[in-house]
């Protein structure tokens, strides 16, 4: 059957891009072969191992699950778009704590990090678990990783104290 | 992996949506993709059109009127867990929504979606049928309402027609004496429920309701060990025999070993020993 190509929309990492794909192209495949952000890694392709998480309108997703025209119209995060001016805390908490070895399900691992420190910025270390069920480390360093997670919730109340913000405890 | 190739639609309203399934060809409906897509990428399904359905105002939101929420089918599990007038009026659902998958699985999946799937190992049918909800389905002849307890049919099988879609789930509010619990035993694999428990106890301990997911052919209620809790009351005595009831008459299949009926008895056990804890 011929494919009608589809015209897709989206914001992803700040910049608005258009494409015009097959409408069976997931958005991790739009990331990585349209827009060349290879950062978003693809680990198992079965929706199990959250290599491939990012933000789509600012909630983790699996990006191999979701179909590129399923994003359309909204705003993407990728690990490359995870940092601003300066590292985010989550990646200076996996560089500190050494919460990475092999680093393959690392830009997973910090997305889904990122998202939950953006819905509970004092997570405890059973809720660091429960955030991070999605991601699978191949290497097993799951200690790190956790470790790596506090290091980044203290830097960001460290942050938001110093900038005057108030801090929820 | 890729998917076959398919045409694309985005429906706006139920009824466009119900039109592109009338097309005749293998028309799948999209909500989440968290059952479907997987299936697609491993080519056991291969729709010549997919219809995504998640713009359609109509199956969006949640109310709650005259004792009933009303949850619209595209309702995701993330927001089940954490709605405020699904937390007040039927918190079961949330506490069963909070289990589902991973972080990721409940920022895209929705109740429509895993209701409809139908998978034998899904968490929600469980909630769904403990409380006595209502399918409000969509179709060619207008609207219509499916109880629980007729919807599941067979593995992957509802009583859904072919060109019905599902618009909202009702759910009769929970009395405010209501004591609920969601357990279940996570395959350590896949995350879906090897069993899994929906129990609540209400109305003074008149009504007990215990739906089991993941074991049997479909979901199921435990209406023996119902009808001997409502009867004696939930207590440390009356609990063990429950349990065996549930075991007992549970529709499992396959079991020359014994261990699915021994699940049973173990986590009905368990999820009543929790709700009664829950109980003042
Ligand atoms: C890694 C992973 C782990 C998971 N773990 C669990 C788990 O532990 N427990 C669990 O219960 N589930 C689990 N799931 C499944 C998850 O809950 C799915 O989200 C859910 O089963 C389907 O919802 P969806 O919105 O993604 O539906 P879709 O995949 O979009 O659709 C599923 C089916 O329902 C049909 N459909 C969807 N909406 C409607 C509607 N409104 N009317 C009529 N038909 C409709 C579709 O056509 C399709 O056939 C898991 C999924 C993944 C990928």
């Amino acid at each position: 059957m011929p494919e009608v190509l589809t015209t897709v929309t989206m914001t992803v990492n700040g910049q608005r891009v258009a494409r015009s794909i097959e409408p069976r192209v997931l958005l991790v495949h739009f990331l990585r072969e349209e827009l060349g952000l290879t950062g978003t890694h693809v680990g198992c392709d079965t929706s199990q191992c959250g290599a491939c998480t990012v933000l789509l309108d600012g909630e983790a997703v699996k990006a191999c699950t979701v179909l590129a025209v399923q994003a359309h119209g909204a705003t993407v995060t990728t690990i490359e778009g995870l940092e601003g001016t300066r590292l985010h805390p989550v990646q200076e908490g996996f560089w500190a704590k050494h919460g990475l070895q092999c680093g393959f399900c690392t830009p997973g691992a910090m997305m889904t990090a990122a998202y939950l420190l953006s819905q509970n910025p004092h997570p405890s270390e059973a809720e660091i678990r429960e955030g991070l069920d999605g991601v699978v480390c191949r290497c097993t360093g799951y200690e790190t990783i956790v470790r790596a997670v506090q290091h980044a919730a203290a830097l960001m109340s460290e942050v938001s104290e110093t900038s005057g913000a108030e801090d929820v405890d | 992996m890729l998917t076959a190739p398919f045409e694309f639609r985005r429906a706006s309203t139920v009824n466009e949506a119900a039109d592109w399934l009338q097309q005749g060809t293998e028309v799948k409906l999209l909500a989440g993709g968290h059952s479907l897509l997987p299936l697609m990428k491993l080519r056991l399904a291969a729709p010549a059109m997919v219809v995504d359905i998640s713009g359609i105002p109509e199956l969006h939101g949640v109310i709650a009127h005259d004792g009933v929420v009303t949850v619209g089918a595209m309702t995701r599990h993330v927001e089940v867990v954490k709605n405020p007038l699904i937390l007040a009026e039927a918190p079961l659902l949330s506490q069963t929504a909070a289990v589902i998958g991973d972080v990721q699985v409940r920022n895209r999946g929705t109740i429509g979606g895993s209701l409809c799937h139908a998978d034998t190992a899904a968490d929600l049918p469980a909630a769904v049928l403990a409380l006595d909800a209502q399918m409000v389905v969509s179709g060619p002849d207008g609207v219509r309402k499916i109880p629980a307890s007729e919807f599941f049919v067979a593995p992957f099988v509802t009583a859904l027609g072919p060109q019905e879609l599902l618009v909202a789930v009702e759910v009769p509010s929970m009395p405010s004496d209501a004591v609920s619990t969601y357990l279940k035993r996570p395959h350590p694999a896949s995350g879906y429920p090897v069993i899994g428990v929906a129990c609540w106890v209400g109305y003074g301990g008149a009504t007990v309701r215990l739906a089991i997911t993941g074991i049997g052919p479909t979901v199921f209620r435990a209406a023996e060990a119902e009808a001997y809790l409502a009867a004696h009351g939930l207590n440390s005595s009356s609990i063990g025999e429950a349990a065996r009831l549930a075991a007992v008459h549970a529709p499992v299949e396959d079991d020359i070993t014994g261990y699915k009926r021994q699940l049973v008895s173990v986590y009905v056990s368990r999820a009543l020993q929790h709700t009664a804890k829950g109980k003042n």
